[in-house]
């Protein structure tokens, strides 16, 4: 499968102020992504994940390195509109990103600016706000929604503009939990059923076990990379990051400390339940 | 012992008598001992931020009353004033209300508006810097040359500075990552202990609350839907879910080997999944 983003030796710094030094964030950092996947971004506070994101759409430019885009260098000025229109983000705080008084015509925002025919304009919103499943409140107006439907209307103005890849920075963090359950519903759906390129950048370790591929930062460095049971096995190093596993994982590593052998690759509830069934019940075959 | 604060019948409107009336709260009625750690639940809209806003006095209840200490808030403005200092309010995201030009300054503001001695304001500034863990160096830099976690720990401190009697806080560990969560909500706990005060907390986290508090306030549809223990609110998991809410992983695994038929009480917090198991692990071995 081809690479949809590739991170090559990147190297960025936030300048100083008056004489102050920058700070390093990246000196060398290399990562690719496979188009039509799904990645969670792992990492404590400070450690480059939302600096990463933003070069994946050229809101920041590599000081060293590259960053490729669909094949194209995200630092060449040519390429800024079509970067942009391959690759959509997606904030923390929905009421950050809605520009218009009706939610229609919020999503309508991005596509009117690509200088599409009306007609068109209209197919891809309404397309679109029925793929986050918000196709009833399109004549609502976005500041009466909740903060769920907030941010998949956000999705949807991204959607309209028909993106490779959506990148979603905490998406859910001002979320209660059925907001996200709805958005990362929706993200899902969206890998699956369109084959968008997801990078879901979250703080939220059940939310990255939903992902096909984890990626832990620390440092501006990848720290772990792998499939979610891979990742989340290594508690330990995790820990050492500030970060956690799944509370699946946290107890079958801390029945470990107390006499269990249990594999810690067990991230959904049932199958975290199934194996401690089998462990409690071997101890006495047959038994009660 | 009499209970700090009291909240009988409350009921509020937003915009009473415009189209866009609203009932926020419902008949809401409860009390606080001193001292206690209480988690208020409830999905967006339900109406907990304006509960929260109601327990200082920045709203007025539309009905009802607010007793501090058995004292009504609204019946004397020398009571509402001294409500807002005695009962303390950390709202969401409280790092973009810094704005004072040192640390120092900013975490001085509350008490400096309670009309304190410079000396007692001093003293109270070190003590709430060091019991959020920021140091006497940085009390002299900007807040806003700190990094986020940093900030949200000033916030804090400004509002502990006040030294108040119940502390409210809404969601104090969003956006943060696991360690900066456990250390947050480690500063919230330490207060607790050290002044004996009442501690207040909306948390979409249902894993945070289930290990800290010993009692939840479930807020639904502007009405107090429950008020129980984590054990008695937990264990009514399908309302939960039907709120949009939701209930701990282990409590989830734990009802899941249930249906397996495995003999196992409820369990909310990984500490006594752990227990839990051992003891049907130790007992299997013997039989």
């Amino acid at each position: 499968m081809s690479e949809i983003i590739s991170v090559e030796h990147l190297a960025y710094s936030y300048p100083g102020v008056d004489d102050t030094p920058g700070v390093a964030v990246f000196e060398d950092m290399n990562l690719k992504v496979e188009e039509g996947s799904f990645v969670a971004v792992l990492g404590g506070n400070g450690c480059g994940k939302s600096t990463l994101a933003k070069h994946f759409n050229s809101i920041l430019l590599p000081c060293g390195g590259r960053v490729m885009v669909c094949g194209m260098d995200t630092a060449d000025e040519e390429r800024l509109i079509a970067v942009r229109r391959n690759v959509g983000m997606v904030f923390q705080n929905p009421d950050n990103q809605i520009v218009a008084n009706v939610v229609e015509e919020d999503v309508a925002f991005g596509p009117e600016n690509l200088g599409i025919s009306s007609a068109e304009i209209r197919r891809r919103v309404d397309n679109a706000l029925r793929q986050v499943g918000m196709n009833e409140f399109a004549q609502h107006a976005p500041h009466l929604l909740s903060g769920g439907q907030k941010q998949r209307i956000a999705i949807a103005g991204i959607i309209a503009m028909e993106p490779k890849c959506i990148v979603l920075d905490e998406p859910t963090a001002m979320l209660d939990p059925r907001g996200r359950r709805e958005v990362i519903d929706t993200v899902m759906k969206l890998n699956r059923e369109k084959g968008i390129t997801v990078v879901l950048i979250t703080h939220h370790m059940d939310e990255a076990a939903k992902a096909q591929r984890v990626v832990v930062l620390h440092e501006g460095k990848v720290a772990a990379d792998g499939t979610p049971k891979e990742v989340f096995s290594q508690v330990e190093l995790l820990h050492s990051l500030g970060l956690a596993a799944p509370e699946t994982v946290e107890l079958c590593w801390e029945l470990n400390k107390q006499g269990f052998s249990l594999p810690l690759d067990r991230l959904g509830e049932e199958e975290c339940a199934r194996l401690l069934y089998d462990a409690v019940k071997t101890q006495c075959p047959g038994g009660n | 012992m009499e209970p700090i604060l009291q909240v009988q019948n409350l009921n509020y409107i937003y915009s009473q008598g415009t189209p866009f009336e609203h009932q926020a709260l419902m008949d809401v009625s409860f009390s606080v001992r001193r001292g206690e750690f209480l988690g208020i639940i409830g999905h967006t809209g339900s109406g907990k931020s304006t509960l929260m806003q109601q327990l200082n006095g920045l709203l007025k209840p539309t009905s009802g009353k607010i007793l501090l200490d058995g004292k009504d808030i609204w019946s004397d403005k020398k009571l509402t004033r001294q409500a807002r200092f005695r009962v303390g309010l950390v709202f969401q995201y409280p790092e973009y209300q810094l704005f004072e030009e040192t640390v120092y300054r900013d975490i001085a503001f509350g008490p400096r508006n309670m009309g304190l001695k410079e000396d007692e304001i001093d003293r109270r500034v070190r003590d709430a810097a060091r019991a959020v863990g920021l140091t006497d160096a940085q009390l002299q830099v900007s807040p806003f040359d700190l990094s986020g976690g940093q900030k949200r720990r000033v916030a804090i401190a400004g509002v502990i500075a006040m030294e108040p009697e119940v502390l409210i806080l809404d969601e104090p560990t969003a956006g943060l990552d696991p360690a900066g969560r456990a250390e947050i909500l480690g500063y919230i706990e330490h207060y607790r202990k050290t002044h004996n005060a009442a501690i207040l907390m909306v948390s979409h986290s249902m894993d945070d609350v289930a290990r800290l508090t010993e009692r939840l306030l479930v807020m639904n549809g502007s009405k107090l839907a429950m008020d129980g223990t984590p054990a008695e609110v937990f264990a009514r998991s399908d309302e939960l879910l039907e709120m949009g809410l939701n209930i701990p992983e282990v409590t989830r695994v734990f009802l899941d080997l249930k249906k397996m038929g495995l003999d196992v009480e409820p369990v909310y917090t990984i500490g006594q999944a752990v227990e839990a198991l051992k003891k049907l692990k130790g007992g299997a071995a013997v039989c």
